[in-house]
């Protein structure tokens, strides 16, 4: 299992360091994180900047900063509670729906280097930009194609054969087309969970985000759907930035190419998912990778 | 869970329970529930019963009444005058007061109690909604006398002001306020529809990047749907039923016409016309109330189903 990643992980390594050689590496960020460096030979998406969060009195996150690098899939593992989703939903300024949230710290998003979390950075701009794809698949009560050319509608899309091209693009990029080519306006809820959740996906997908947040995406689906999202995952790489939450371990070594452990809000170890598969720096994250806690 | 706890205890305490001493427990267990079961049904059982009672009443009546007048110049004949000397018993003209008071009242309440159905669920604070709802509240508690001498004395003379040769009694001015009489029973209902649907649908298209009022009317709207018809359908029922607003404001004079801006009789407001006493007990005009009643009954009945139609072909699972 763990073998065939390190196979992955290691051809394309090589292949990277020959194409890019480390030149599209830093984007004058590097140093920001502390301790924990982007990886040379990649492109840095998004970068969080001693990132604190609050529910209230509560803090749930505790300085964190890491790289997402572009166009490679980037896992966030820890035990129940430790804050995952609360930093995959600052992403898209989720936290701001609720009130009584609050947080402090940077996440700079490349190449124009915005804040998104910046007061004066509209939230809606910032979800413009970013899609997510959550645990439990939620279609909108509409037909198929009218859930994936949703984004296109709000805003403000009208030409129909647009909409009809993007449409059918996205529900291919989700592996979902030739499933519902024929029906594609029967209700979205007639689907199975699987398919609901690649509808999620597709949805997102119409709209060309630059990255996609996944909090637990497989978590409601059975082994098969469960597959059949992770290959879709692993496709996508090669189009958007990904972030995913997971509590699959064997989850976060099949698709993910680096992967950030976290333990009660803090960031305890980054890296390229093999090495922190393969040889953790940390003996906290080697115990929870290996199942001897949590 | 009980047994598993009296048996621990038995096992524990000295000397254990036999089994004759258990299964007569059993049999005390099994009496009490008995009770209060058919406690339970005695109290559902007087919900039907108050229902089967009035329509029996309702029907026998009403056979009394068509053994006089026939069905068919009951439903087709186009005056309804029970006090001349020659009598005529065609339900049209009630009719025709009943749906058009209804229209009028609908028209005000439908969009008003959906537009705050939607604000409270949707837009409003906290604070707000808390300031809000018991306002609503009082006004679905106002008695619909008052809001009938209100539509008398404050909304018809405004209308006046507006359309100078209005009458004093006139199906707009009474709809109107019955609107406004409706607006609580349609927005809280409507708004619970809304409230119901589940967050994740919210945050699903708040993260496609829309704005609250198109996460409002193309997801939460949507959503709510059979709810929100059956809010509407509540609201149409209490309006062909409602009784004192158009009796004290719409006129009492049955007028076979669909213009709001003319007077006119409803069934509910024919039947309180009767009530207070101008025909007397037994005459076939007393019994008409029935017949009336009857047919007021059986559009409510047919509302009913539409509505139980509505809410199934309508329902989201989410
Ligand atoms: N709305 C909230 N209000 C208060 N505290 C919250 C709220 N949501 C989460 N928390 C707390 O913040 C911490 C982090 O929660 P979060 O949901 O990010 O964890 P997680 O790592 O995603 O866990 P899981 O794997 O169970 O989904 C937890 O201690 C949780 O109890
Ligand atoms: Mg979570």
């Amino acid at each position: 299992m763990v073998s065939s990643v390190t196979m992955r992980m290691s051809n394309q390594g090589a292949a990277e360091a020959a194409s890019q050689g480390g030149s599209a590496a830093d984007q004058g960020v590097g140093d920001a994180f502390s301790g924990v460096r982007p990886d040379k030979g990649v492109a840095v998406k998004a970068s969080v900047e001693n990132f604190s969060f609050y529910y209230g009195d509560f803090k749930a996150l505790k300085s964190i900063s890491m790289p997402v690098h572009e166009k490679r899939v980037t896992a966030l593992i820890g035990p129940s509670g430790c804050g995952k989703s609360t930093l995959l939903r600052t992403f898209n300024r989720m936290h701001d729906l609720y009130p009584g949230n609050r947080y402090e710290g940077t996440i700079r998003l490349h190449p124009d280097n915005t804040n998104l979390l910046d007061p004066a950075v509209d939230p809606i701009e910032v979800r413009m930009r970013i899609g997510m794809v959550f645990q439990k698949p939620n279609p909108f009560p509409k037909s198929i194609y009218e859930n994936v050319a949703y984004g296109l509608r709000i805003r403000g899309e009208r030409n129909r054969s647009v909409i009809d091209d993007r449409v059918k693009e996205a529900l291919r990029g989700a592996a979902l087309w030739s499933e519902v080519e024929h029906r594609l306006h029967d209700p979205a809820t007639a689907l199975s969970g699987g398919q609901q959740q690649r509808l999620c996906i597709a949805r997102c997908l119409a709209t060309e985000p630059e990255v996609l947040l996944f909090d637990e995406p497989t978590s409601a689906l059975d082994p098969i759907a469960t597959a059949s999202i992770e290959e879709l995952v692993h496709e996508l790489r090669d189009k958007v930035t990904i972030l995913i939450v997971t509590h699959n371990m064997q989850q976060a070594a099949r698709v993910s190419d680096y992967t950030a452990y976290m333990y009660l809000g803090e960031l305890m170890e980054f890296g390229e998912t093999n090495q922190i598969f393969v040889n953790p720096k940390r003996k906290e994250t080697e115990d929870y990778i290996t199942g001897r806690f949590g | 869970m009980r047994e598993t706890n009296s048996g621990a205890a038995a096992l524990m305490s000295q000397p254990p329970l036999t089994v004759s001493d258990r299964l007569a427990r059993k049999a005390l267990r099994n009496f009490k529930e008995r009770v209060i079961e058919l406690l339970l049904l005695g109290a559902a059982s007087v919900s039907v019963l108050t229902t089967v009672g009035i329509i029996w009443v309702l029907v026998s009546e009403s056979f009394n009444f068509f053994s006089n007048v026939s069905i068919w110049s009951f439903l087709t004949d186009t005056m309804w005058t029970p006090l001349f000397a020659e009598p005529r018993y065609g339900i049209l003209p009630l009719l025709a007061g009943t749906l058009t008071t209804s229209m009028v009242a609908l028209v005000v309440a439908i969009p008003l109690g959906t537009t705050i159905a939607i604000y409270l669920s949707e837009f409003a604070r906290p604070a707000v909604r808390e300031v809000v709802k018991p306002f609503l509240e009082l006004l679905g508690g106002i008695p619909t006398i008052v809001y009938g001498y209100f539509a008398l004395m404050v909304v018809i003379p405004l209308l006046q002001l507006l359309i100078p040769d209005l009458s004093g009694f006139n199906m707009l001015g009474a709809g109107i306020v019955m609107g406004i009489a409706i607006i609580p029973y349609v927005s809280s209902l409507a708004e619970d529809a809304m409230r119901a649907v589940p967050m994740s649908m919210r945050e699903g298209s708040y993260a496609m990047g829309a704005t609250k009022l198109q996460t409002a009317f193309r997801v939460i709207f949507p959503a709510a749907l059979s709810g929100i018809l059956s809010a509407y359908i509540l609201g149409i029922s209490r309006a062909v039923g409602e009784t004192m607003i158009v009796a004290v404001a719409a006129g009492m004079q049955p007028n076979f016409t669909v213009n709001p801006l003319e007077p006119a009789q409803t069934i509910s407001a024919y039947i309180v016309q009767v009530a207070l006493g101008d025909l007397p007990h037994g005459s076939i005009g007393y019994q008409s109330i029935f017949a009336a009643g009857l047919s007021l009954m059986l559009m409510t009945l047919a509302l009913n189903l539409v509505g139980h139609v509505v809410r199934r072909r309508f329902r989201e699972a989410y």
